[in-house]
C-alpha cells in the first residue's frame, strides 16, 4: 500500500514539473519546452528567457504556491470540521481574506507584502470563526453560511472599490481571483509563509488522523485534541489568507484537490496532505493555462476556470455525502 | 353489508418491489374497520392506495363503482379524508387556521370562508376537543394535541368516509384510549372509518370490521370474535399466545405466551 | 386572533386583522419611498412639484419620462422577486430555496447574455432568452437533485453549485464579448436599473401582470401545498400540474426581471421571509413577499443612487450586502430545521 502510494506521489511530482514547465511556454508569446528549460538553467538575456524568467516562471510559482495553499488548507477544513463540503472559498474564509486585504488598503494599512499577508490572515480567521460559530449543526449549513459571507463581503468589496477607482485599479483582476499581473508583486513572504504551513501541516497530520476518529477515540490515544485543533484551524487561516493575497479570492480548489487526492491517499490524513500539496499546485497551474488560452484576446481570471471545473465537483460531492453527512 | 369503498384485483408496487398483488378488499359502509399486520405487510401502502396517493399498477379502487381516479381532485376530497403518520404543519400556524385547511375542497377561487366553512371548523374542533386551542400555535402543542388538531383537520373536510394511518403511534395510552372512543363515534353518526392501527387489542375492542394482513395479503377479515383466534395470530403475527375474552366489553384479548421471541 | 370576515352572494373571504393592518402600513411606506424616488434626482423636486408633474403639468418630463419609469420599475420587480422567491420558498419547502441562491438568476441572465452577444438583443430575444436560461437552469437543478427530493438543503446546496459554475460561464462571455457589450453587461451583471425607461418595461410589465393573475388563482392551492404532499392531496389539489404551473410562472417572473435588470440578489431570498414575519402568518405568504420586495427594492435602488452620489451603483450591490447579512441572521436563528 504505502509502495504504492510512493510511486503515485512520485508521478505526481513529475506531472507537476511538466506541467509547470509546459506552461510556461503557453501564453501570448509561446515559448518552445527546450526554451523555457534552457532559460531556466543557462540564461542567455534572449527576448524568449526574458520572458521566461522574469514572468512565466514566477507566475508558475505563484501557482504553485497558491495551489498547494488551498488544497493543504481544504484538507485541514474537511479533516477538521469532518465535512466533505468544506472548502477555504466555500466556506467564506478567502472572502474574508480578500475583504480584509480590499478594506486594509483602503485605510492605507496593507500597502506592503507583509501588511497584505496580515490583514489576509486576520479576515481569514474573522471569516472562520463566524461561518463555523454559525454553521457548525451541519455540512450543508456551513456552506450555506459561507456562501451567504461570501456574498456579503464581495458587495461591499465592489462598493469600496467603485468608491476609490484609483487605489483599486491594481486589485481589479486580483478581486475576481486571477494570477494575472501578480507576478510582478514581491511575494517572498507570503510564498515562504506557505511553505512554512505546509511543512507543519504535514507534521500535523499524523494527529489529524487520530482526531478523526473522534474525541474520545483521539484522547484516549494521548492526543491533545484541543490542541490540534487550535494548530489547525491556525494553518487553515495561514494558508487561505496567503493563497488570497496572492491570488485573491478563488474558489473550489480546496473542495476539488482533496476529493481527488483521496482517491490515491485513502484516509489517511499525512497522505492526503502530501498529495494535495501535489495535486493542488497541478490543478492551478492547468486552470492558469487555460485562463490564458480561453480567450483569443486577453486572460479570464483563473477563479473563473476553477469554478467551472470545481461547480460540478461540488455536486458530485453533495450528491455522494450530502445526504449522509445532513442526516 | 353494503359497501361503495372497494379494491378490486389490486396490484401495488414501489418501483419494481410488488407490496401486494392482486387484492380485493370490500370497506363496509358505515363501519369502522381496522386493518392490523406485522410491520411492512402492506397496510399503509393499501390506504394510500385508496386516496389516490399511490397509483395503482394493475386493478383499481372504486367508489360507488366508479374508479376513484376517474374522479376530479376536489370531487374525491369531498369524499375520502386521509390522515397521513406524521403530518408536517406549515410554520407558525395556529390551529383554527390549520382546521381551516380541511375545508379546501369545499372552497373555490371567490368563496374561501362561507358560513358552512366556519360552521364545520368548529365543529370538528370540538368534535376533537380542541377548541380551547384554536388560537396557540401548533408547533406549541404537545403530541397529544396535536395529533387531535390533524384529526379536526380531517374531519373539518366534512367526508362520508375517514381513512387513518396508524393514528394512535406517538400518544400516550390515555390519548389512544380517547382517540378510539372519538373514531368510534363518528362510527356512530354514520361515517364510515378505515383505520391502520398497531394494537391489536383496540383493534379488536373497537372495530367493527377488522381485516389481518400478511406480506400484501388479507389472511383474514371479519368481525374481531369471528375470526380472531391463536392460529390468526401465530399465521399473521407469528406470536405465540391465547385469546381470552375482554373482561369489560367480551371482545378478543390477546396474551402472549412466555417465550413469545423464539 | 381577530379576523375580518367579508361575505356577500357567492363571494366569502377570511383576512387576519394584522394582514389587513400590515398591508395598509406597507403600501404607506411604498407610497412613501416611491414618492421619494420621484423627487430624488440630479435636482431635488419637491413633492407639490412631483404631483404637478404626475398630473400632466408642463415641465415634469424629468419626472415623467425618467423618474417614473425607474420607480415603477423598482416596486413591481421587487414584488415579481418576492413572489418568486416565495413560490421557490413553499416548493422547496426551505427559506433558502429561492431563485437567486439556486442559479435562476444566473440562468436567466447567461440566456440574456447570449441573446446580446450572439443575437442582435432586442427586448423580445432578451425575455426569450432569460426565460429559456432561468428553465434550463431550474430544469438542471431538479435533474440533479433528484433522488434527494425537491425539499431539504441538499437542492440549496446543489444550486449554489450550479449558480457558481454559470457565474463564472457569464463572466467568460462578459470577457469574450465586444467591449461596448462588455460594459454594458458589467453594470448590469450586479443587477441595476441604471437607465431604465417605458420603452425598456413596457413588455415585461405586461408579462409581470400576467404571471400575477395567474399567481393570484393558484396562491390557495400553494398555501394548501404547504401541508405536505399526501394532504395536499387528499384534500384535492393536484399537486404535480401545480408545482409545474408554479415553477413556470416562477422562473418567468425572475427571468423578465433579469431581462431588465440583471441578477439582483436576495430580494427574493429575503422578502418572503420577512414578510412572513411581519405577518406572523403560516407559512411563505405572497401578498407580504409581494409588498416587502416592493418596499425593498425601491429602497435599495434609491441607496445605491444616494450612497456615491453623483454615481449611481447597481442596485444588486446594495441588495446583496442587505441580503447576505439578513440571511447569515436567518441562518443562526433556523436552529429548529436540520
Amino acid at each position: 500500500m504505502t509502495g504504492r502510494r510512493v510511486a503515485l506521489l512520485s508521478g505526481a511530482l513529475v506531472l507537476l514539473v511538466v506541467v509547470a514547465v509546459v506552461g510556461v511556454g503557453i501564453g501570448a508569446h509561446h515559448v518552445p519546452v527546450v526554451e523555457v528549460v534552457r532559460a531556466l538553467l543557462d540564461h542567455n538575456g534572449s527576448p524568449d528567457h526574458v520572458v521566461v524568467r522574469d514572468v512565466r516562471a514566477p507566475r508558475a510559482l505563484l501557482a504553485v504556491g497558491a495551489g498547494a495553499a488551498l488544497a493543504v488548507a481544504g484538507v485541514l477544513i474537511q479533516v477538521l470540521m469532518r465535512n466533505p463540503l468544506a472548502e477555504p472559498g466555500v466556506l467564506g474564509v478567502t472572502a474574508g481574506a480578500g475583504f480584509a486585504i480590499t478594506a486594509g488598503s483602503a485605510l492605507g494599512l496593507a500597502a506592503s507584502p507583509a501588511g497584505e499577508l496580515g490583514a489576509a490572515v486576520a479576515g481569514a480567521v474573522i471569516a472562520t470563526l463566524l461561518v463555523y460559530s454559525v454553521g457548525r449543526r451541519s455540512p450543508l449549513r456551513l456552506v450555506l453560511t459561507g456562501v451567504a459571507l461570501t456574498a456579503v463581503l464581495s458587495g461591499l468589496s465592489l462598493g469600496l472599490r467603485l468608491l476609490l477607482p484609483d487605489v483599486f485599479d491594481r486589485y481589479r483582476f486580483w478581486s475576481v481571483g486571477s494570477l494575472a499581473g501578480r507576478e510582478q508583486a514581491p511575494n517572498t513572504v507570503p510564498l515562504l509563509v506557505i511553505a512554512v504551513a505546509v511543512a507543519c501541516a504535514l507534521l500535523l497530520a499524523r494527529q489529524l488522523d487520530a482526531v478523526e476518529l473522534g474525541e474520545t477515540v483521539a484522547q484516549t490515544l494521548g492526543v491533545n485534541v484541543h490542541r490540534v485543533r487550535l494548530a489547525a484551524l491556525v494553518l487553515i487561516t495561514v494558508l487561505s489568507g496567503a493563497a488570497t493575497a496572492i491570488a485573491g479570492p478563488i474558489l473550489f480548489v480546496g473542495l476539488m484537490v482533496p476529493h481527488l487526492a483521496r482517491r490515491f491517499a485513502g484516509s489517511s490524513v499525512p497522505w492526503l496532505t502530501a498529495f494535495a500539496a501535489v495535486l493542488g499546485p497541478v490543478l492551478l497551474l492547468v486552470a492558469d493555462i487555460g485562463s490564458r488560452v480561453l480567450l483569443p484576446t486577453g486572460e479570464v481570471p483563473v477563479a473563473i476556470v476553477t469554478a467551472f471545473l470545481g461547480g460540478p465537483v461540488l455536486i458530485w460531492a453533495v450528491r455522494r455525502h450530502g445526504a449522509v453527512a445532513a442526516a | 353489508m353494503t359497501a361503495r369503498l372497494t379494491a378490486r384485483e389490486l396490484t401495488l408496487r414501489y418501483g419494481d418491489r410488488v407490496v401486494s398483488a392482486r387484492l380485493t378488499l370490500d370497506v363496509p359502509d358505515g363501519a369502522f374497520t381496522a386493518i392490523v399486520g406485522p410491520n411492512a405487510c402492506g397496510k399503509s401502502t393499501l390506504l394510500r392506495a385508496f386516496v389516490r396517493l399511490l397509483k395503482p399498477a394493475d386493478g383499481q379502487v372504486t367508489l360507488d363503482d366508479r374508479d376513484v381516479t376517474a374522479y376530479p381532485t376536489k370531487a374525491l376530497a369531498r369524499s375520502l379524508g386521509f390522515l397521513p403518520q406524521d403530518p408536517v404543519a406549515p410554520e407558525d400556524i395556529r390551529v383554527r387556521q390549520l382546521v381551516a385547511r380541511g375545508r379546501f375542497p369545499h372552497q373555490s377561487l371567490l368563496s374561501t370562508w362561507s358560513a358552512a366553512d366556519e360552521d364545520a371548523v368548529t365543529a370538528a374542533m370540538e368534535a376533537a376537543g380542541v377548541e380551547d386551542l384554536a388560537d396557540r400555535p401548533v408547533h406549541q402543542l404537545s403530541g397529544g394535541q396535536r395529533q387531535r388538531t390533524w384529526i379536526a383537520v380531517v374531519l373539518a373536510q366534512d367526508t362520508p368516509y375517514l381513512l387513518l394511518d396508524e393514528p394512535t403511534s406517538f400518544l400516550d395510552i390515555t390519548h389512544q384510549y380517547q382517540l378510539l372512543e372519538l373514531l368510534g363515534g363518528l362510527r356512530d353518526q354514520g361515517r364510515t372509518v378505515i383505520a391502520v392501527l398497531h394494537d391489536i387489542n383496540q383493534a379488536c375492542r373497537y372495530a367493527d370490521h377488522l381485516v389481518a394482513m400478511k406480506e400484501g395479503r388479507i389472511v383474514a377479515e371479519g368481525a374481531a370474535a369471528d375470526i380472531v383466534d391463536a392460529v390468526l395470530l401465530k399465521e399473521v403475527f407469528e406470536l405465540p399466545c391465547v385469546v381470552v375474552p375482554d373482561p369489560v366489553t367480551g371482545t378478543p384479548m390477546v396474551v402472549p405466551l412466555p417465550g413469545a421471541s423464539s | 386572533m381577530s379576523a375580518l370576515v367579508l361575505r356577500g352572494g357567492p363571494v366569502s373571504v377570511r383576512v387576519e386583522r394584522r394582514t389587513v393592518v400590515l398591508t395598509a402600513v406597507l403600501l404607506t411606506l411604498i407610497a412613501g419611498v416611491g414618492l421619494l424616488g420621484l423627487s430624488y434626482g440630479a435636482t431635488w423636486s419637491s413633492p407639490a412639484k412631483v404631483f404637478d408633474a404626475l398630473s400632466g403639468g408642463r415641465g415634469g418630463v424629468v419626472i415623467r419620462e425618467w423618474r417614473l419609469p425607474r420607480v415603477a420599475a423598482a416596486l413591481l420587480f421587487g414584488a415579481a422577486l418576492g413572489i418568486a422567491g416565495a413560490i421557490f420558498q413553499n416548493i422547496t419547502r426551505n427559506p433558502m430555496g429561492s431563485p437567486d441562491i439556486i442559479g435562476l438568476d444566473a440562468g436567466a441572465y447567461t440566456g440574456a447574455l447570449v441573446a446580446i452577444t450572439v443575437l442582435s438583443g432586442t427586448s423580445v430575444q432578451l425575455a426569450v432568452g432569460s426565460v429559456l436560461g432561468g428553465a434550463v437552469a431550474a430544469a438542471a437543478v431538479y435533474l440533479l437533485s433528484l433522488g434527494g427530493g425537491l425539499s431539504g438543503l441538499r437542492l440549496v446546496v446543489i444550486g449554489i453549485a450550479v449558480n457558481a459554475i454559470l457565474m463564472a460561464l457569464n463572466s467568460w462571455i462578459v470577457l469574450r464579448a465586444d467591449l461596448e457589450v462588455a460594459i454594458a453587461a458589467v453594470g448590469w451583471s450586479a443587477g441595476s436599473l441604471n437607465g431604465v425607461d417605458w420603452s425598456d418595461v413596457r413588455l415585461p410589465f405586461g408579462i409581470i401582470g400576467l404571471l400575477l393573475v395567474a399567481m393570484v388563482v393558484r396562491s390557495q392551492a400553494l398555501h394548501q401545498d404547504a401541508l405536505g404532499t399526501e394532504l395536499a392531496v387528499t384534500t384535492g389539489v393536484g399537486v404535480d400540474r401545480l408545482r409545474l404551473q408554479l415553477v413556470v410562472i416562477g422562473v418567468g417572473l425572475t427571468a423578465t426581471v433579469t431581462a431588465v435588470a440583471g441578477p439582483i440578489a436576495f430580494i427574493a431570498l429575503a422578502a418572503p421571509q420577512i414578510g412572513r414575519r411581519l405577518a406572523k402568518a403560516p407559512g411563505v405568504p405572497l401578498l407580504p413577499a409581494a409588498l416587502t420586495g416592493a418596499l425593498l427594492l425601491q429602497g435599495a435602488d434609491l441607496v445605491a443612487q444616494m450612497l456615491l452620489a453623483p454615481v449611481s451603483l447597481p442596485v444588486g450591490v446594495v441588495t446583496t450586502a442587505i441580503g447576505g447579512c439578513y440571511l447569515i441572521w436567518l441562518l443562526t436563528k433556523e436552529v429548529r430545521r436540520p
